[in-house]
């Protein structure tokens, strides 16, 4: 069915047709309208699922935890302040292998206080141990919900998503989104059947510790899972597309890449704008190309590696900063390109900052630049945005 | 085809972004993009939204600088000169006004003033007059029918002021497609 709806309901959509057993999520701004749509989709009777209200997103984290290790397929939402406020509770929730999805609206981070989107919000939990993917459009969003769950309940895999959907870009606009059948998405993704669950009529107590003896092997066994995580991605997105005929690339989402002197890498909605700008430069015979990460954890290094392989130079966009040194993407995309015996040159920009709009001159920009760059040179330009 | 929508919060801008997009997308074939000026809203606050509409996906996520057309349904903001930012030669203007503006369009904009207001009293008292000019910029452009209009209103507003509201876009656009078709100009 066509429809015309924003990334918020969107996510709301793939809530209901997963047929989501337990919610906790407390609102908050650019992520309110998903839990305002799941709370209404529960209260008219279009999902049986039980919604539970929590005085924080801690607890909303939390309540997610105690409900998956019953067996219960699980969904929250927040953005900034709120995933932040879920630090702690990420990692219990990852350590603990249970296979939550969680859609974050991105949104940037306070001090200054704002609500306008990037990414570093989602790219401070990089570390928590939870897969990351980062959609493009609200269709993607919808699929990549449905797809999360296969993925986290993936025995070989039990680690819980992140689909994380630019803040407003997303969040907010509204375009043409395909609704899949329930018929289908009933196919694609049946009840999850946990392996091993906490039965509340047999309660038990467990101390979730581990002396130095064990706990390497724990976090080696989360290593090790997000490396098979890979080629579940992969898969789970072609067996997608086998039933609904649409794919979103798996772990990658090259574009003009193939012969192209100078490749964008990108996370998000700002894709799309790039895409335009390259066909534009492809027409004067500049040869450009975008190369979007769709997964940030686990790291697609070999796909990139090979993506990237042949041009002169990578520019890197990052929509956050780590502090003190670079953009995260780029730290990133430079050590998946070591070892190449002819890399290319790796140019990173920090652009869209707290909503800052990313317009089709900054990415035209960015190209030129890159354009009259040095062969071999590898530099960084952490760049405010002239304007 | 890009535009821009201008009013104030409480009389439905962000609605009208979104429904004539919805007609586009859902009943008119069509590819549609449409976003409020991202942030927080205020009753009586200057207001902005956007909708794009094209024949293929839309692929661009920057906001709109060089609309092709604007939409006033406040006519106080017209001293505001965010309301003609990016407008140029060949660019149009539908405004809600009874008649002739106070504040002149920049040169070369086709302006278009309809009594939306006045439209909306005759049919039922003080209706909002967000639809009225959704179905006025149908009737003016011809991008979307009245029945997608209608389709997408019946959609998104709530049952009881549904019906008066379909007769409100019925008029609005017919206002439009009678200056359409005669080719006139205000």
């Amino acid at each position: 069915m066509r429809e015309y709806i924003n990334g918020n309901e969107a996510v709301a959509r793939a809530v209901r047709l997963a047929r989501v057993d337990v919610v906790a999520a407390y609102p908050i701004t650019p992520q309110s309208p998903v839990v305002e749509e799941i709370a209404a989709q529960i209260a008219s009777g279009e999902l049986d699922a039980e919604y539970i209200r929590v005085e924080s997103e801690h607890a909303a984290l939390a309540a997610c935890y105690g409900a998956a290790v019953t067996g219960m397929r699980v969904f929250t939402a927040t953005s900034s302040q709120g995933l932040a406020y879920m630090f702690e509770m990420l990692h219990y929730v990852s350590g603990s292998r249970v296979p939550v999805v969680m859609a974050v609206a991105n949104r940037g981070l306070a001090a200054p206080w704002t609500i306008w989107a990037d990414h570093q919000d989602s790219i401070v939990c990089r570390d928590t141990g939870w897969i990351q993917l980062y959609v493009e459009t609200a269709q993607e969003a919808l699929d990549t919900c449905l797809q999360a769950y296969r993925i986290a309940e993936h025995p070989e895999v039990l680690t819980p998503v992140m689909v994380c959907l630019d803040g407003y870009v997303l969040s907010h606009t509204e375009e043409v989104v395909e609704i899949p059948a329930q018929e289908a998405v009933d196919t694609f993704l049946p009840p999850y059947k946990p392996q091993r669950v906490v039965e509340p009529e047999r309660p038990l107590v467990f101390g979730v510790g581990a002396g130095p003896d064990l706990y390497p092997a724990f976090k080696q066994a989360q290593q090790e899972a997000m490396d098979r995580a890979r080629e579940v991605i992969c898969r789970v997105d072609e067996e997608f597309y086998r039933i609904f005929g649409r794919r979103h690339g798996g772990l990658v989402d090259p574009y003009r890449c193939r012969d192209a002197e100078i490749v964008l890498v990108t996370l998000g909605a700002t894709t799309g704008t790039a895409r335009e700008v390259a066909d534009r430069l492809r027409q004067e015979g500049i040869k450009v190309g975008v190369l979007r990460l769709r997964a940030l954890r686990p790291f697609p290094a070999e796909e990139v590696r090979r993506a990237l392989a042949g041009c002169r130079v990578v520019a890197v966009l990052d929509r956050n900063c780590s502090f003190g040194y670079e953009g995260a993407v780029c730290t990133e995309v430079k050590a998946a390109l070591l070892g190449l015996k002819e890399p290319p040159a790796v140019v990173g920009f920090i652009l869209g900052l707290g909503g800052q709009d990313i317009r089709q001159a900054d990415i035209e920009d960015i190209f030129r630049r890159c354009l009259a760059a040095g062969s071999g040179a590898v530099h960084q330009v952490a760049a405010a945005q002239s304007r | 085809m890009q535009i821009r929508w201008h009013g104030r919060g409480g009389q439905g801008v962000v609605t009208a972004a979104r429904l004539l997009g919805r007609a586009a997308a859902v009943y008119g074939g069509k590819f549609a993009q449409s976003f409020p000026s991202f942030g927080t809203e205020r009753r009586g606050a200057p207001v902005t939204a956007f909708t794009r509409l094209a024949e293929g996906v839309i692929r661009d996520r920057s906001q709109i600088y060089r609309p092709d057309w604007v939409v006033v349904l406040d006519s106080s903001l017209l001293g505001n000169q965010d309301v003609w930012q990016g407008l140029g030669p060949g660019g149009s203007a539908l405004v809600n006004a009874p008649r002739g503006l106070a504040v002149s369009p920049p040169p070369g904009v086709n302006l278009y003033c309809l009594d939306a207001a006045g439209m909306a009293r005759e049919i039922s008292g003080h209706l909002p007059v967000n639809t009225a000019m959704v179905g006025a910029l149908a009737g003016l452009t011809g991008w979307v029918k009245l029945e997608a209009v209608q389709g997408a209103t019946a959609d998104l507003l709530s049952p009881s002021v549904v019906e008066q509201n379909l007769r409100l876009v019925e008029a609005s656009f017919r206002w439009g497609e009678k200056i359409r078709k005669g080719g006139r100009k205000e």
